[in-house]
């Protein structure tokens, strides 16, 4: 390999963009209260405590509630539009495909604040459901974008094949679309649920004070005494996050291997 | 037009309704909502007629309203050129000089970051930069410095470090796919017409990846633009840019058209810096054979 100042560069960068996630663990085991270096001694405490913490478990299971159903929702919505847009052709497609990727486009704050202005002033009382309607917006379009990859590598003389044998299209639909695209559908369920998980700004906004994971996180940074514990449940959360993500990369390989296609890269 | 729609024009609408209909629901009727209010009289809570342009006159005559967009665009800026610059070398290396059945584990590498929680990377940085902080501490015991740094209080550079590193990883990737997409062959013909290997990037590769490289800039200063999470926590949080401001318009004050006038002026700045960025794109795509 050439370019060796090229190389270190980019060990370099790489170092840098894992540099405070390295210090998760690292601290999350020190026996001291203050979070610095030299490390004191190994500990348990912290997760000791963040297990013991009443509010964290709420703000936890609060946090699987919205995830699971943003993650559901998004991806059925997100089946009709990419299956819709790659099959068929309709008036106003263009439009439509556009609104739904609009948020892409868009900081998550406008989207929060448009939302929250129109529920205000329905008097709509804020809650876990409005959290979802939220999130929902902003995970759809990386659903819609995997799940369109997917149904374009689906070879639609399979399809032709299974209704020329008698199957109904609704038959069809269930016995080979959705087993061929199934390894996306995966895909686009575990990014959602990643996404919805760490997400913020909805959840802070459209959330009014319910305990929800990141919302509460971030409260917990400011106090000092309450960081160890923080670090400990960061851990937890980032290997959680790695080991769905690596799943979801699995799926997503064995998904273009059988449509018989050639790898092209990451997720985006 | 009277055109009777075909059946497969039915089948497809029928089939994307429920996603149409949410988005036109939740996210169109809102925007619109915060167009119309933008143009209201407002009081707290409430908004009334007569339409009004005052909301906007404000923006400009306000100085700190002034100040505060034109923070925000600058810092979003600087984000996305420090970002950008950092991210094409790695995107060439990762191109060029890895093997091809390594890349993709490359990549994997540098976008691991990217779907670690946000909220939990932006705090650490205030953990490490912080008053009394990993860093400070550190500096200390090992003799370096004697007072704290305490340079998540420094403001807006220490805000512009943290969104650097918020949205690196969002460069690399269209830069990557850009870069790839150059064929090989013109680099080596450039190279046998007796060009130097650094004229040959300056004048074949840097222009055919700059489509990259755009979209690159766009995808980091789109979020940065709109950040709210990183002026709250670093920057002492007395550096608030344009998302804590709707923050304080909206809910703080209960002001709805001013807060609304403020949301659609930033969208208007993301679309115009957009705009600029797809129309410099342009340049670069004619001059494709």
């Amino acid at each position: 390999m050439k370019a060796p100042w090229l190389r270190a560069f980019t060990i370099f960068y790489l170092l840098f963009l894992y540099s405070p996630i390295i210090l998760l663990p690292i601290f999350a085991f020190n026996a001291s209260k203050v979070v610095a270096f030299p490390l004191t001694g190994f500990t348990l405490d912290w997760f000791k405590e963040m297990f013991a913490d009443q509010n964290l478990r709420i703000a936890a299971k609060n946090s699987l509630i919205i995830a699971l159903s943003v993650s559901t929702i998004s991806t059925i919505l997100g089946i009709f539009a990419a299956r819709a847009s790659v099959r068929y052709r309709f008036p106003g497609k263009a439009p439509i495909m556009g609104m739904i990727m609009l948020p892409l486009v868009l900081p998550d704050m406008i989207v929060a604040m448009a939302l929250l202005v129109v529920l205000l002033s329905l008097g709509i009382t804020l809650s876990l459901f409005t959290v979802i309607m939220g999130q929902v917006l902003l995970c759809m379009p990386f659903a819609v974008a995997i799940l369109t990859s997917a149904f374009q590598s689906l070879d639609r003389s399979l399809e032709e094949a299974a209704m020329d044998l008698g199957e109904t299209p609704m038959s069809t639909f269930r016995l080979i679309v959705l087993p061929l695209v199934m390894p996306g559908i995966l895909a686009s369920f575990l990014i959602c649920f990643t996404i919805s998980f760490d997400e913020f700004i909805v959840s802070n906004f459209l959330g009014s004070g319910q305990p929800i994971l990141s919302v509460y996180i971030f409260g917990q940074f400011r106090f000092p005494a309450k960081v160890p514990s923080m670090l400990a449940l960061g851990t937890v959360l980032v290997t959680f996050s790695i080991v769905l993500l690596g799943f979801a990369e699995y799926m997503r390989r064995r998904g273009i291997a059988k449509a018989g296609g050639k790898d092209s890269g990451g997720f985006l | 037009m009277a055109v009777v729609p075909s059946s497969e024009a039915r089948t497809g609408l029928k089939l994307i309704s429920p996603t149409a209909i949410y988005v036109i629901l939740l996210l169109a009727v809102p925007l619109g909502t915060v167009l119309i209010y933008s143009v209201m009289t407002g009081g707290r809570g409430n908004v009334s007629l007569p339409v009004t342009l005052t909301n906007y006159a404000e923006l400009l005559h306000k100085s700190v309203y002034g100040y505060v967009m034109l923070k925000s665009l600058l810092v979003a800026l600087a984000v996305t050129f420090i970002t950008v610059m950092l991210a094409y070398p790695v995107a060439y290396f990762v191109s060029f000089h890895v093997k091809p059945d390594r890349k993709s584990l490359w990549l994997f590498l540098i976008t691991i970051p990217f779907w670690t929680s946000y909220i939990i990377r932006v705090s650490l940085w205030f953990v490490i930069l912080g008053y009394d902080g990993v860093l400070d501490r550190t500096l200390m015991s090992l003799g370096i410095i004697d007072t704290q740094l305490n340079f998540a209080s420094y403001g807006i550079p220490a805000i512009i470090f943290v969104l650097a590193h918020a949205y690196a990883p969002f460069a690399v990737l269209p830069i990557f796919v850009s870069l790839e997409k150059v064929d090989r062959s013109l680099l080596e013909a450039g190279q046998d017409l007796g060009e130097s290997r650094w004229l040959t990037f300056l004048r074949v590769t840097l222009p055919l990846s700059m489509p990259g490289v755009i979209a690159a800039a766009l995808i980091v200063f789109i979020p940065t633009v709109g950040d709210y999470v990183t002026p709250k926590l670093v920057g002492d949080g007395k550096q608030p840019l344009i998302a804590n401001f709707i923050e304080t318009q909206l809910l703080k004050l209960q002001n709805f058209p001013q807060g609304s006038a403020f949301a659609v002026t930033s969208m208007l700045m993301v679309a115009i810096v957009s705009i600029a960025f797809v129309l410099w794109n342009r340049r670069f795509i004619g001059g494709q054979k």
